[in-house]
C-alpha cells in the first residue's frame, strides 16, 4: 500500500520556543519530517516561531512561516496555503494543542484541512485522566491479556472519587497509605499532594474538598517509589506495530522522566514482564486508536509483587522518542511523517541497514544512558528537589558497551564542575548524612549512591534510602567503587587495571584524580598511549552486527575491534555544544549544522549544477582562488546532545556520540586522522570549535596545544578576545572606547577598582556564557558579597568589573572576518531594554529600531577594527552600548553567538555556513560571488522597507517555586535566564513586536485593565507610553506614588492601595482572579530589587503579559496599536527572503 | 571475584581471549549469535541450542537471575556460552536463583569479556562455525592445539540429534479448563510453551518421543499431529519425514513448528539448506503473506526449506504455497498446504522468549482442527 496520493500539501506545526519539557528534539522531529514529506514530492508549509531551528530554515519547506504557534495564526496561514492535511504530531504538546484548538473552532472543518498522524478523539483518550484509565481496562481485556474486569483496573492506579472525609478514609482503608489527593475542577492542580501519613491525609483531603467547587477530591493510590519503564511503539494504517525502545529509569516513580537518569534498553526485565509490557503497550495504542505514528507509554512496575500498571500516554513525537531514535538509529520522527503520508512500516528501508525493512524492534549490543542537566544556580532560592514537575533544561547521552561505560561517558558529558565520580570533594562525610541525603531526588543523586557505598553503606540501604533504585543499577555503581579502591590501592597502576578501568568507563582525569602521582590527566593518558590502550570506536546499527551496516554512527569503547571506515576524503571535525543549558543551546547547534550542510560534499540547499561540480571535485581539490570549494570534505560531527539536529546520523558523514572532554574529543580526532591517513588521503584537515559555543571554545587551546589543527580563529585570537588586559589594550591601541574597568582577585582589589570608575558596576567571572554568575553591584557591601560567593577566584580566573552603563541602548553584532581582513556585517540588532540585561534575555529588532546612519557607520568601523585586531577567521560577536552618542566596546566574542539563527532568518543569508566556508579558506569576496553572501552591500545596509524582525527571550519562571512553595522572582539582569526565542517578523515594529509576544507569552490585551507600578527613576519614562494605553481604551490601575504622576498627566486611575503590604495585597488579588490584563512593573534601580515580588510572581503565575522595563513597555505600546490597528498578516520566509534579495541587488542609489 | 582465564577459538583460527564465567572446562558447538535482549533463561534451556555455543549480542547477561517459571525444558542445553558483561547479582522479584551459579551447577562452560560484537560480525561475515570455549588450565594451551580440538568435533551439518534431546517417554499435558481436542506432539527437541499455548485452547498434548511410531501416534487417538521445533540437520531426520508424510496421507490435521517445518517441507518433496548465520532473535520481522500483516517473531534456525515464493507449488501431497517470508531475507518462514490439513512456520509462535504476535497460529491450529473431517 504505497503512500497516498490525495496528497499534495502538507501543513506541518513545529513546537515554537524552547522551554523547559519542550527542547529542540522537536526541531530534531520536525527537520526529519520536513525533509521527508519534501522527498515525497509534497508541497510542506511550515509554522514555527522557533528562528533557532533548523527545520525554519527555507530550504527545508516550500513555505515556512516564523509566526506564532497559535490557533489565530495558524489558522491565517491555513487561509493562505490551503493545505490538504495537518501533521500535529511532531510539534510537541504545542502543536497537538493548537490542532485540537483549530479542529474545535471548526477552522479545520471549514479550510477542508485533514488532520493526519492522529485524530482528535485519540489525541482526547490519551489525554484526558480517567478516560485514559477507563481506555486501558478496556484494552487488556479485549486483548485478553487479562480476564475480568476486576484484573483490568489493576492495570492502572486504583482510585476513587470521594465527597467526604470518611469516603476518604473507607478508600484509603482499602488502598493504603500514601495516597495522591486531587481536588476536581481545581485550576492547575491546586491543592493536590501526596499523604503519607494519616494526618497528612486529614489535613489534604479537607482542603482539598473545601478547594474544590463541587466538593469532590479523586484518592488515587501511589506509585511513588514503583520502578518506571517507557515503551516507544510505532503504527501504521495496517495495524502493524513495532515497539522502537524499551527505556529504564534509574530514578523511580515520584521523578518527572525528564529529570530521571534513563537507560536503554531496559536492565531489570525478564521477557515474561517485557512481553506483557509490549503487549499491553500495543493494545492501548489500539484501544487509544493512534492510527499511524508514533507513541510513548509509561508503566510502573511494583518492585516487590511485579504489578505492572499503565501511567500515561502521549500519542505523538516526545523527548523520549528523540532519545530513543539516538539510542537505536531508528528514526521515529521520518518514519511517523511517512506513515502518516499513508507507507506501511513493512515498505520503508531500515536506512542503517538499507537491506531490510523499518517493520522490526530494534535490538541493542550497547548500553544508553541518559543523564538531565539542571540549571538551578540560575535560579537562586528555587526548590532543587526532584519532583513530578520537570526542571531540567537538557541532557546528555551516552552510548557503551555497559552501563557503567555508558554512565561514566554521561556523567563527564554533562560539563557540570564534577566530571564524574572522584573529580571533586566529596559532598558528605558520614554514610547516614548520605543515605540521609538520598532520601531527597536531587540533580547528581548518583553522585551520593556511589558515595554512600563508598562510606559503607549496602546497596539494599542505599536501594531503600533512595527511595527505590532498583540494586541493580546500585551494584553497578559499586562495581566501580570496588575499581577505585583496586586502582587506589595497586603498588602500580599496571596495563591490566588501566584497561579494566577504560572499559568502565573511568576518563583520563579521573585516573589521575585517584592517583596523583601519574602528573595529572596529561600522566595518565601519555601512559595509556604507550600501552596502545585507545579506544574503538562501534556502530549503532539497529541490529546489534545481524546486517551490515552503512551508517557511520560511532560511540567508543575500550573494547577488540574499531569499525572507522578509512577514507582518503579530507575530513573537518564539528565540535558541537553538548547539552542544552541557559545559555548555551539549540542555537549553536543550528551552526554546527550549518557548517556541516556548508562542507559536507552532498550538500542540502545548493543548486544542482554546484552540488555537481562539488562532487567532481577529487579528494582535498582546491577552488581557483586557492581555498577550498564548497563541499568535497567529509563532515565529522561530535555530540553528546541527544535532541538535536546535529546527532541525527543523517546530517553529517560520521557521526560520534561521544562526550566533549579533552580526551574524547582527541582519541575521536586521533581515530579519524589516522584512518584518514592509512588510507591514503590527508586525515583530518581542519577542526572547528568557534560555532558550539563555549564548550568547544574551552577546548581549544589543549587541541592546539596537542597537534590539533583548529581551524578559523586562532585559539591564541580567542584567547586575546577574552582576555580582559589583553582585549582592553587591543581597543586602545585601535582608538575605541570601553566602560572604564579592571580585574580583581579579591575584594580589595575590586573595591579599588570601583572607586576609580564609580558605582554601578559590573562585576563577573571571565570565560563564561551567559552571563553566568553576572551581577550589577550598587555599593560595597553587595561587592564583598559577590566576592565572598565567587569561589573559584584565582589570578587565572579573575573577576572582571566594569563600570555599568546607565540607561545606554544595547547593540549587538554579528560579523564575518575573512583571511584577509574583509569584514561582513550579518546584522546589527538594537536591544528593545536598555543595557544591563543580559543579551540573550532582551528582546532585539533588526534592522536597528532608533539608530542612525552614523550610528551605524561607527559600528561599523568598531566591528571592522575590532575583527581585523583580534585576527578573526569566520564570525565574530560584538555587544556594544551607546550612551550619550558614545559607543563603547561591552565585549567581542570570536565565535558563532546566540542570535547568528535569528540573524540568518532576519536577512536571509547563512553565517554559519559562510563561516565555515571561510574558515576553510574561503574569502568573503568568493562568497559574494557565488550567491552565498550578498553581491554588495551586507546586513547593515538593509533597504528602509526590509522588515523587521523581533527577538524575544521565553523564561521558565513558571517551572520553579522556591523551598517555601512560593515562585521565583521573574526580574531579569545580568544573568541569562531564557530558555529560547521567539521571531516575529513583519513590516513594521509594532506589527512585529506583537507577533514576538504572542509567540512568547500569548497576545498582548487590546482591551482591559492595565496595573502600573514603577520605581521612582522611571516615573519620567512611564508617563508617554502609559497615556497612550489610557487613549487607547484601556482603564489604568497604579500604586500610589505612579497613580499621582499619571494623574498630573491627566490619565484616570484607581489607586490599589496606600501603603506597601496593602498595595500589594490588593495587586495580588487583583490579578490572581483574572482582572489585571497586563502588569507593568519595574523595580527600583538599587538594592534589593526585592520590591514588588509579589506582584511579578502573582503574573507569572496568572500568565498574563508582565512587562519589567520602561523600554519594554513602550515597545509594548506600539504592539498593542499594531494589533488595535487591525489584521495582522502573516508571509512566508521564502517570499520575505527573495523581496530582501530584489531591493538590495542593485543597491539604490538614492539610499 | 577472581576468574581465571578463558579463550574462544573458532575452526576458522580465530580467536578471542576473555575469562571464565560458568564452569570452568572446555567445550565445543557450533558458534551461533542470538541478538535477543531479554530471555536469556528461555535460550539456555531451549533444546534447539543443544551443541551450540551461543553468543549473546546483548551485553548484560543475568540481571534477572533465574527463576523457576522461565525454564523452556528440564535443563540447559547450550554447549558453550558467551557473553560481554555478567550481572554480578540479580535483581528481580521473581528471582530464584543467580544464573552463574546455574551455569556451574549445570556444567555448562562459558567465557565473557569477550568483544560478544567483533566476533558476531566475524560470523556474520564467515557464518556459523565451529567453536571450542576453553577455560581453566585449557586456555593455557597452544592455540594450534585447540583449533585441532575444534576442527575434530562434530559439525552441525549432518548432525541428528533428534534422539539427544527428544523426551525418553510419553508426557501429557492436560488442557486448561475444558478438554476440546487432542494433539500428539512429536517431540525432537520442543519448548514447554508449546504444549502450554495449546493448553489455552482447551488442547490435551501427548509429547511423544522422537522415536515414536506412526501407532504410537495414533494410539493417543489424536485430533492434530504437532512435529515440534528441534536442534540438527533436518536433512538427518528421515524417521521423522516418513511420520510426517504418513499423516499427511491420512490427512490428519497437522501443524510444525521450526525443525517440524523443515521436517513438513521436505514430507512435501522440497530440500532445505543451512543459512550463513542463521536468524536467532525475537525482532524479527515475518510477513503473512495471507493477511499482508507484518508480525515481529522469535527466531532460531539454521537451517531453512527451499521453495519458490512466486507461486503455489504443486506437490505430491497437492498445493502447496510458501505463506510466510522473513522480511530482512526472504527465507522461507511458513508453508501453507490446500489440499491437506497442514500448515507449518519457521519460527515461534510459542515465543519465550520473544514477542506474541505469532499467537494467533495456535488458533489457526485450532481452527485446522475444526474444520478437518473426523478421521479413523
Amino acid at each position: 500500500m504505497p503512500k497516498r496520493s490525495d496528497l499534495r500539501h502538507v501543513l506541518v506545526i513545529g513546537s515554537g520556543p524552547i522551554v523547559i519539557g519542550q527542547a529542540c528534539e522537536f526541531d530534531y522531529s520536525g527537520t526529519q519530517a520536513c525533509r521527508v514529506l519534501r522527498a515525497e514530492g509534497l508541497r510542506v508549509s511550515l509554522v514555527n516561531s522557533n528562528p533557532a531551528t533548523i527545520m525554519t530554515d527555507p530550504e527545508f519547506a516550500d513555505a515556512t512561516y516564523i509566526e506564532p504557534v497559535t490557533p489565530e495564526y495558524i489558522e491565517k496561514v491555513i487561509a493562505r496555503e490551503r493545505p490538504d492535511a495537518l501533521l500535529p504530531t511532531l510539534g510537541g504538546q504545542t502543536a497537538l494543542n493548537a490542532a485540537v484548538a483549530l479542529h474545535e473552532a471548526g477552522v479545520l472543518d471549514k479550510y477542508g484541512v485533514e488532520l493526519i498522524g492522529a485524530n482528535i478523539d485519540a489525541i482526547r483518550r490519551g489525554e484526558d485522566r480517567q478516560l485514559f484509565k477507563d481506555v486501558v481496562a478496556a484494552a487488556v481485556l479485549r486483548a485478553g491479556i487479562v480476564d475480568t474486569p476486576e484484573e483490568a483496573a489493576t492495570m492502572v492506579p486504583r482510585s476513587r472519587v470521594c465527597h467526604s472525609l470518611d469516603e476518604v478514609r473507607a478508600t484509603v482503608a482499602e488502598l493504603g497509605l500514601p495516597v495522591v489527593i486531587r481536588p476536581s475542577f481545581t485550576m492547575g492542580g491546586l491543592g493536590s499532594g501526596m499523604a503519607h501519613t494519616p494526618e497528612q491525609l486529614e489535613r489534604l483531603a479537607s482542603a482539598g474538598l473545601q478547594a474544590s467547587p463541587v466538593h469532590e477530591v479523586l484518592v488515587e493510590e501511589s506509585v511513588l517509589g514503583w520502578k518506571e519503564f517507557e515503551l516507544e511503539l510505532m503504527r501504521d494504517r495496517k495495524d502493524n506495530v513495532v515497539v522502537v525502545c524499551s527505556i529504564e529509569n534509574v530514578d523511580p516513580m515520584g521523578v518527572h522522566t525528564g529529570d530521571s537518569v534513563t537507560v536503554a534498553p531496559a536492565m531489570t526485565l525478564t521477557d515474561r514482564e517485557y512481553q506483557r509490557m509490549r503487549d499491553v503497550g500495543i493494545a492501548v495504542l489500539r484501544e487509544v486508536g493512534v492510527d499511524t505514528g508514533g507513541c510513548n507509554i509509561q508503566f510502573a512496575v511494583h518492585p516487590a509483587t511485579g504489578r505492572l500498571v499503565v501511567i500515561e500516554m502521549n500519542p505523538r513525537v516526545s523527548r523520549s522518542s528523540a532519545l530513543a531514535s539516538k539510542a537505536t538509529g531508528f528514526p521515529i520522527a521520518k518514519i511517523a511523517a511517512k506513515l502518516a503520508i499513508g507507507y506501511t512500516l513493512d515498505e520503508i528501508p531500515n536506512d542503517i541497514t538499507r537491506q531490510t525493512p523499518a517493520a522490526f524492534e530494534p535490538t541493542l549490543d550497547y548500553v544508553v544512558v541518559k543523564v538531565p542537566r539542571f540549571a538551578f544556580e540560575k535560579f537562586p532560592g528555587a526548590d532543587a528537589e526532584l519532583t513530578t514537575t520537570m526542571k531540567s533544561v537538557g541532557e546528555v547521552m551516552a552510548l557503551g558497551r555497559s552501563f557503567p561505560e555508558a554512565l561514566n561517558k554521561a556523567m563527564r558529558s554533562l560539563e557540570t564542575p564534577r566530571a564524574g565520580f572522584w573529580t571533586k570533594p566529596d559532598a558528605y562525610a558520614t554514610v547516614e548524612e548520605a543515605l540521609a541525603a538520598l532520601r531527597t531526588p536531587h540533580d547528581g543523586r548518583l553522585y551520593t549512591v556511589e558515595l554512600a557505598l563508598r562510606l559503607g553503606a549496602t546497596v539494599e540501604q542505599v536501594s531503600e534510602a533512595s527511595g527505590g533504585i532498583d540494586p541493580w543499577f546500585i551494584d553497578q555503581i559499586a562495581s566501580l567503587v570496588e575499581l577505585r579502591e583496586e586502582i587506589l590501592n595497586a603498588a602500580v597502576l599496571d596495563e591490566r587495571i588501566l584497561r579494566r578501568a577504560k572499559r568502565a568507563g573511568l576518563s583520563d582525569a579521573q585516573l589521575a584524580a585517584l592517583r596523583p602521582e601519574l602528573s595529572g590527566e596529561d600522566g595518565v593518558r601519555a601512559m595509556r598511549h604507550r600501552l596502545g590502550l585507545r579506544p574503538v570506536y562501534k556502530t549503532v546499527d539497529t541490529c546489534a552486527a545481524e546486517f551490515a551496516a552503512s551508517t557511520p554512527y560511532h560511540y567508543s569503547s575500550y573494547d577488540a575491534q574499531t569499525e572507522v571506515a578509512p577514507s582518503a576524503r579530507p575530513k573537518v571535525i564539528i565540535l558541537g555544544s553538548g547539552p542544552n543549558r541557559i545559555g548555551q543551546g539549540i542555537e549553536f547547534d543550528y551552526s554546527c549544522v550549518h557548517a556541516v550542510q556548508a562542507l559536507r560534499s552532498n550538500l542540502l540547499g545548493r543548486n544542482k549544477q554546484t552540488a555537481a561540480e562539488g562532487d567532481d571535485l577529487a579528494p582535498g581539490a582546491v577552488g581557483a582562488e586557492g581555498a577550498p570549494a564548497a563541499g568535497g570534505y567529509e563532515t565529522v560531527m561530535i555530540n553528546c546532545n541527544p535532541e538535536t539536529v546535529s546527532t541525527d546520523y543523517d546530517t553529517a558523514d560520521r557521526l560520534y556520540f561521544e562526550p566533549l572532554t579533552f580526551e574524547d574529543v582527541l582519541e575521536v580526532y586521533h581515530a579519524e586522522d589516522s584512518s584518514g591517513r592509512a588510507a591514503g588521503g590527508p586525515g583530518v584537515v581542519g577542526v572547528i570549535v568557534q560555532l558550539g559555543g563555549q564548550t568547544p571554545l574551552g577546548l581549544a587551546r589543549r587541541l592546539a596545544a596537542a597537534g590539533v589543527p583548529i581551524v578559523g580563529t586562532s585559539p591564541e585570537s580567542i584567547h586575546l578576545a577574552e582576555d580582559r588586559g589583553a582585549f582592553g589594550a587591543l581597543l586602545a591601541e585601535a582608538g575605541l572606547m570601553a566602560p572604564a574597568h579592571g580585574t580583581a582577585t579579591s575584594f580589595e582589589e575590586a573595591k579599588q577598582i570601583a572607586d576609580e570608575i564609580g558605582y554601578p558596576v559590573l562585576v563577573r567571572p571571565s570565560y563564561v556564557l551567559g552571563g553566568r554568575g553576572m551581577e550589577i553591584v550598587y555599593d560595597d557591601a553587595t561587592l564583598r558579597s559577590y566576592i565572598t560567593r565567587a569561589t573559584d577566584i584565582s589570578p587565572e580566573h579573575p573577576v572582571l568589573v566594569d563600570r555599568f552603563l546607565d540607561d545606554a541602548i544595547e547593540i549587538d553584532v554579528d560579523a564575518l572576518v575573512d583571511a584577509t581582513g574583509d569584514v561582513y556585517i550579518g546584522g546589527i540588532m538594537e536591544h528593545i531594554e536598555e543595557a544591563g540585561i543580559h543579551s540573550g534575555d532582551s528582546a532585539c529588532a533588526l534592522p536597528p529600531i532608533t539608530l542612525v546612519s552614523a550610528d551605524i557607520a561607527k559600528v561599523r568601523a568598531y566591528t571592522e577594527a575590532i575583527g581585523r585586531a583580534i585576527g578573526v577567521r569566520g564570525l565574530l560577536n560584538v555587544q556594544y552600548a551607546l550612551k550619550d552618542e558614545r559607543l563603547y566596546v561591552l565585549e567581542a566574542n570570536p565565535r558563532a553567538s546566540r542570535t547568528v539563527p535569528f540573524v540568518s532568518k532576519a536577512t536571509g543569508v547563512p553565517l554559519a555556513k559562510a563561516a565555515a566556508r571561510i574558515m576553510l579558506g574561503a574569502t568573503i569576496a568568493q562568497l559574494r560571488a557565488e550567491g552565498m553572501l550578498a553581491s554588495t552591500g551586507d546586513g547593515a545596509t538593509l533597504p528602509l522597507d526590509a522588515p523587521t524582525s523581533v527577538k524575544e527571550a521565553v523564561l521558565p519562571f513558571r517551572r520553579f517555586r522556591r523551598t517555601d512553595g512560593k515562585g521565583v522572582d521573574s526580574l531579569l539582569g545580568p544573568e541569562m535566564k531564557s530558555t529560547g526565542e521567539v521571531m516575529g517578523i513583519d513590516a513594521a515594529f509594532g506589527h512585529a513586536y506583537a507577533k514576538s509576544q504572542a509567540a512568547a507569552y500569548g497576545s498582548l490585551p487590546t482591551q482591559g485593565r492595565i496595573l502600573v507600578t514603577v520605581s521612582n527613576r522611571d516615573k519620567r519614562g512611564m508617563i508617554f507610553p502609559v497615556k497612550r494605553l489610557a487613549d487607547l481604551g484601556f482603564s489604568i490601575i497604579a500604586t500610589e506614588g505612579t497613580a499621582e504622576v499619571l494623574r498630573r498627566h491627566g490619565v484616570e486611575c484607581d489607586v490599589v492601595g496606600k501603603h506597601y503590604q496593602e498595595a500589594m495585597r490588593n495587586a495580588v488579588s487583583l490579578i490572581s482572579s483574572g482582572e489585571v490584563a497586563l502588569v507593568i512593573n519595574t523595580p527600583q534601580g538599587s538594592g534589593a530589587r526585592q520590591d514588588g515580588y509579589e506582584i511579578r510572581v502573582a503574573a507569572v503565575a496568572a500568565d498574563i503579559p508582565l512587562i519589567t522595563t520602561i523600554p519594554g513597555a513602550a515597545a509594548a505600546v506600539m504592539g498593542i496599536e499594531a494589533l488595535i490597528r487591525g489584521e495582522m498578516a502573516v508571509r512566508p520566509l521564502q517570499e520575505l527572503h527573495a523581496a530582501l534579495r530584489a531591493s538590495s541587488v542593485p543597491p539604490s542609489p538614492v539610499r | 571475584m577472581a576468574r581465571s582465564d578463558a579463550i574462544l577459538v573458532l575452526e576458522d583460527g580465530t580467536t578471542f581471549r576473555g575469562e571464565a564465567y560458568g564452569a570452568v572446562g572446555e567445550t565445543f558447538g557450533e558458534a551461533v549469535f542470538t541478538t535477543a535482549m531479554t530471555g536469556y533463561q528461555e535460550t539456555l534451556t531451549d533444546p534447539s541450542y543443544h551443541r551450540q555455543v551461543v553468543i549473546q549480542t546483548a551485553p548484560h547477561i543475568g540481571n534477572t537471575g533465574v527463576n523457576d517459571e522461565d525454564d523452556e525444558s528440564e535443563r540447559i542445553w547450550v554447549a558453550g556460552y558467551v557473553v560481554r558483561d555478567p550481572a554480578r547479582r540479580a535483581s528481580s522479584w521473581r528471582a530464584t536463583g543467580d544464573l552463574e551459579e546455574r551455569l556451574r551447577a549445570e556444567g555448562v562452560v562459558g567465557i565473557c569479556g569477550v568483544d560478544t560484537r567483533a566476533l558476531t560480525r566475524h560470523l556474520r561475515e564467515r557464518g556459523a562455525m565451529r567453536a571450542g570455549v576453553f577455560s581453566g588450565d585449557a586456555a593455557a594451551l597452544d592455540v594450534a592445539d585447540l583449533r585441532e580440538r575444534v576442527l575434530a568435533s562434530p559439525p552441525m551439518v549432518g548432525a541428528d540429534l533428534s534422539a539427544e534431546v527428544s523426551t525418553p517417554r510419553p508426557y501429557t499435558v492436560e488442557p486448561v479448563g475444558e478438554h476440546r481436542y487432542t494433539v500428539a506432539a512429536l517431540d525432537l527437541g520442543i519448548k514447554r510453551n508449546v504444549p502450554r499455548r495449546l493448553a489455552a485452547r482447551g488442547v490435551r498434548t501427548h509429547v511423544m518421543p522422537a522415536s515414536s511410531t506412526l501407532d504410537d501416534l495414533l494410539a493417543t487417538s489424536p485430533d492434530a499431529v504437532f512435529i515440534s521445533p528441534g536442534p540438527g540437520d533436518p536433512a538427518t531426520a528421515d524417521h521423522a519425514v516418513e511420520l510426517a508424510r504418513s499423516v499427511l496421507q491420512r490427512r490428519i490435521p497437522l501443524f510444525g513448528i521450526c525443525f517440524g517445518s523443515q521436517i513438513l517441507g521436505r514430507a512435501l518433496g522440497f530440500g532445505t539448506y543451512k543459512l550463513v548465520y542463521g536468524h536467532r532473535g525475537i525482532n524479527q520481522p515475518v510477513l503473512d503473506r495471507t493477511t499482508g500483516k507484518v508480525e515481529v517473531t522469535c527466531h532460531n534456525h539454521g537451517f531453512a526449506v527451499d521453495a519458490p515464493l512466486d507461486r503455489r507449488i504443486a506437490t505430491e501431497f497437492g498445493d502447496v504455497e510458501v505463506s510466510h517470508v522473513c522480511l530482512n531475507d526472504n527465507v522461507v518462514e511458513g508453508l501453507r498446504c490446500f489440499d491437506v490439513p497442514a500448515f507449518t512456520v519457521q519460527y515461534h509462535p510459542e515465543a519465550a522468549a520473544g514477542p506474541h504476535d505469532a499467537d494467533y497460529l495456535f488458533d489457526r491450529f485450532k481452527e485446522l482442527i475444526e474444520g478437518a473431517p473426523a478421521h479413523a
